[in-house]
């Protein structure tokens, strides 16, 4: 699975994002781009010029690729969802490290908006790992979507609150402060403001890698129905999309907010019923 | 292979444009032409550019920044001199502060002229960029390869 993951990611990511860039223009009333223009995109950038100024933000980006591709073939192989988090977390302060390397200023102002959209995010993410611990009493991806435990009726404050988090994840309005899939003129662009030709394409790629994983994490609430939980993937994506093209972009206060609100109330408040009511398993 | 005529991203540059140009270029992103179905994105950055979209005349306030950002865009990459201004100074010609059209401090590729231009023909203009884009990087892989 680790092995077929890290093949196909790249290609299912890539898919997805065309996708998603066409129904974006459609819902502007635009034809919007070749499905295959992602792919298109990444193959230009690695037949650029390498204009790096500093070395050692490229060796941050490799290492933010690899990671990210570790922390999928560490949730395909079915392994400890702490792990994957802790790797998922681990590439994300490479990114981080990386735009703080480069040595610009709209670089920082990413770099910083980053890490405050990880500190958004991050502990909804682990009260998501516990939320499946309680239910299904294992931390392993494997035995959770093994689990013919309907996860989603135990855990819909979880998962509303993953939904959430999942539109700071990809990047999505009314979240997208560190760098915007849109915005191109403005300071959100930041994080990869510095990179160019193929660093920015291991960029793309490794974003790539992120959604299957993220959309993967959606998958474990609904392992007793496989085909359902292809169809709940596909409407989180839609909606995903639809949010992105309704909201506008609010301020980072905005993203803690939500994130840690979420956390807090609807996170917080479904394990602590799970916990005093149900008792797991 | 040839991906970069299928994803050519553009940075817009107002020189010292009346705006009627920049508003006709931006006209070009709008879901009437939608250039995005190209795969034309208009970047705001100069490292993550391909074309180099420039309106109106050369002036000395703007000089240091049209070469200072043309030297930050990774090769290959082309200009593109959008309305007649950035193509020969246009009206402004002989005024004591305007150096003239864009050619007189970065080469240029591509002249696009019209006071404004129209949406029609910055495509044109754009698409006939890419052709020379292509032959850019044909020859720059050449060179890579004999160096």
């Amino acid at each position: 699975m680790a092995i077929i993951y890290l093949v196909l990611a790249p290609v299912l990511g890539g898919l997805i994002a065309g996708i998603d860039r066409r129904i974006t223009a459609r819902m502007q009333g635009r034809v919007g781009p070749p499905i295959l223009q992602p792919f298109y995109d990444v193959a230009k950038l690695f037949e650029k010029e390498d204009v790096t100024v500093t070395p050692s933000q490229n060796f941050y980006i490799l290492s933010y690729l690899v990671f990210m591709a570790v922390t999928g073939a560490l949730f395909f192989a079915g392994e400890d969802l702490l792990l994957v988090i802790f790797a998922f977390t681990l590439a994300h302060i490479f990114i981080v490290l990386g735009a703080y390397a480069a040595f610009s200023p709209y670089s920082y102002v990413g770099a910083e908006r980053e890490l405050i959209a990880l500190m958004a995010y991050e502990p909804m993410i682990i009260l998501t790992a516990v939320g499946f611990y309680l239910v299904t009493g294992s931390f392993y991806v494997g035995d959770i979507a093994a689990s013919q435990i309907p996860v989603i009726l135990y855990l819909p404050g979880v998962f509303l609150g993953f939904l959430t988090i999942l539109t700071i994840k990809l990047r999505k309005s009314p979240f997208d402060i560190s760098t915007s899939h849109h915005a191109h003129q403005e300071l959100v662009k930041g994080l990869t403001t510095e990179f160019s030709g193929a660093t920015l394409g291991k960029i793309e790629i490794a974003h790539w890698y992120e959604t299957v994983v993220l959309l993967g994490i959606v998958y474990l609430f609904f392992g007793f129905n496989p085909l359902l939980a292809l169809v709940v993937i596909a409407v989180a994506y839609l909606l995903e999309i639809f949010i992105d093209n309704t909201f506008s972009r609010m301020k980072w206060q905005m993203t803690m907010k939500s994130g840690w609100g979420s956390a807090a109330i609807l996170g917080f408040l479904n394990l602590a019923v799970l916990y005093y009511f149900y008792l797991g398993v | 292979m040839a991906y970069l005529k299928k994803s050519p991203w553009l940075l817009h540059y107002d020189a010292s444009s009346c705006n009627g140009c920049d508003i006709e270029v931006l006209a070009c992103l709008t879901p009437l032409y939608d250039v995005e179905r190209f795969g034309i994105i208009n970047t705001g950055n100069p490292k993550h550019a391909d074309v180099f979209v420039i309106t109106g005349g050369i002036n000395d306030l703007n000089r240091q920044v049209v070469t200072n950002i043309y030297a930050q865009i990774p090769d290959p990459k082309v200009v593109v001199a959008v309305g007649i201004c950035a193509s020969s100074g246009g009206v402004f010609r002989e005024c004591y502060n305007v150096a003239g059209g864009v050619d007189q401090v970065i080469p240029v590729d591509v002249y696009v002229p019209g006071c404004a231009a129209r949406p029609e023909s910055i495509i044109d203009g754009i698409v006939k960029a890419l052709g020379i884009l292509e032959e850019k990087r044909a020859k720059m892989k050449e060179q890579e390869r004999s160096a």
